[in-house]
């Protein structure tokens, strides 16, 4: 039996003390060990994005990182997206717009936009088409994903969100 | 899609990396971003005995400008690229290139010196070192020892980092002012492995090349530099003639690999486009 590591991942501002193998992906380890199950797993190598989650802040694929490595890093899901029953604007730009069908990809590309607009408020159109282009979705064509981005981040630009995550 | 069990190690120091590459040898491995190495490790393509993960050791995320060149340290991500990291013509060409590698949140923890070490044939920065001719620092726990581009990669995902090296530090030279780049690739979709892509970067003075850089990548087992093409475009004044000359040349010199994304006579076909653009974009 491998060893196991007692660690805490802090997740969406809460304390998940978990005991798991050195190769525990993060996406299991939210997914199963803190019952976080927003975020989606499809491909399990890098090339999808339904499970780009913030580590630190910046958009990571939570498959190609290990539990382990994020000890000790603030890490946000889309359960940490609303507050209460207020969606993120994110989140409303894509319900109002139609920017998703079934839904696996979607957190992976709120959690995606979220990170790259709060690390850059101004991104162009040009700029968040190309930074949409790291994920995959199979239903919409994509135009609705970035018309849904676009707008919430005119919105986010006219009404920065509050500093507490 | 799980990769098999290994043994953590996170060291806090270069002087514990070292220490730990020396006692697990063949059996040890750096983690460093990890944006091919648990890809590789979750298909089971790689199954390291040891992983020792050099994320805890913060202090070598650095770019330090010093002397005539750039030393970027063994953890510094891509990212760090996106905006040009120093005055002169090295930061743009560094940013223009990075938004080729994969996507943004690969980028967030890919690292720069990782993809040397990784030495995939479709590596950006592989083509830059190369075609720039950078120089690597290797060091072990017995000491340390430079090499450089040229005799640093041997072949697709060989270098000349051993079993108990950690590849340190890369100095890129930075450019003076005189010198302009230019670089094109070509990949199915954005963001995907580079099915061809060229660097150029001229130095111009007085409407006349008095130095150029040319190389080629993602065509055969490692990045290519063209000695011989940079030769032909030294103390020539720039113009579309030569260029279509010396991407004729380049697509008759290189004899490309072939697989199941482009023939060898696609990628010939590539080879002259690419390089005919980024020499093309470097004199604009």
């Amino acid at each position: 039996m491998a060893n196991k590591h007692v660690i805490t991942l802090i997740v969406n501002g809460k304390d998940y003390t978990l005991s798991v193998e050195a190769r525990r992906t993060l996406a299991d380890a939210l997914r199963d060990d803190c019952g976080l199950t927003g975020t989606h797993l499809g491909c399990e190598h890098g090339v999808c994005g339904a499970c780009t989650v913030l580590v630190d802040d910046k958009p990571v694929r939570s498959c190609l990182m290990f539990a382990v490595q994020a000890e000790g890093c603030s890490v946000r899901t889309v359960e940490g997206l609303a507050k209460g029953d207020a969606l993120h604007l994110l989140q409303k730009a894509f319900w109002e717009n139609h920017g998703l069908q079934c839904g696996f990809c979607t957190p992976g590309f709120l959690m995606l936009a979220a990170g790259a607009l709060e690390a850059d408020p101004d991104l162009s159109e040009e700029e968040i088409r190309d930074i949409l282009s790291s994920n995959l979705c199979r239903c919409t064509g994509y135009q609705n994903i970035i018309k849904s981005v676009c707008l919430a981040a005119n919105e986010m630009r006219a009404c920065p969100p509050s500093a507490d995550r | 899609m799980k990769p098999a069990s290994f043994d953590y190690i996170r060291p806090g120091s270069r002087a514990e990396i070292l220490a730990a590459l020396a006692a697990h040898g063949d059996d040890g491995k750096i983690l460093a971003g990890g944006q091919s190495l648990v890809a590789a490790m979750n298909f089971r393509l790689a199954r390291p005995e040891v992983l020792i993960d050099i994320n805890g050791t913060k202090d070598l995320d650095y770019l330090q400008p010093s002397g005539d060149s750039l030393a970027i340290g063994a953890l510094t991500r891509h990212a760090a690229f996106h905006k040009p990291v120093v005055d002169g013509p090295l930061g743009p060409l560094l940013a223009k290139v990075v938004r080729n590698i994969a996507h943004y949140p690969i980028r967030q923890r890919g690292t720069f010196t990782g993809s040397l070490a990784h030495a995939d044939p479709a590596s950006e920065w592989c083509l830059v070192a190369t075609t720039l001719d950078a120089e690597m620092l290797i060091v072990n726990a017995e000491g340390e020892r430079r090499c450089r581009a040229g005799d640093f990669f041997k072949g697709t995902f060989t270098t000349a980092v051993g079993a108990q090296d950690l590849l340190a530090e890369v100095r890129l030279p930075l450019l003076d002012d005189g010198w302009r780049s230019g670089f094109y690739e070509f990949s199915r979709r954005a963001g995907d492995f580079a099915l061809a892509m060229s660097l150029a970067a001229l130095k111009l003075e007085n409407g006349r090349i008095t130095e150029a850089r040319l190389g080629v990548g993602g065509v055969a087992d490692r990045a290519i530099r063209l000695h011989a093409l940079e030769n032909e475009l030294a103390g020539k004044a720039p113009s579309r003639e030569l260029f279509e000359d010396v991407a004729a040349s380049a697509k008759a010199a290189i004899k490309p690999s072939e697989d199941i994304h482009a023939s060898a006579d696609y990628r010939r076909d590539l080879i002259r486009t690419v390089v005919l653009r980024a020499l093309t974009e470097a004199a604009a």
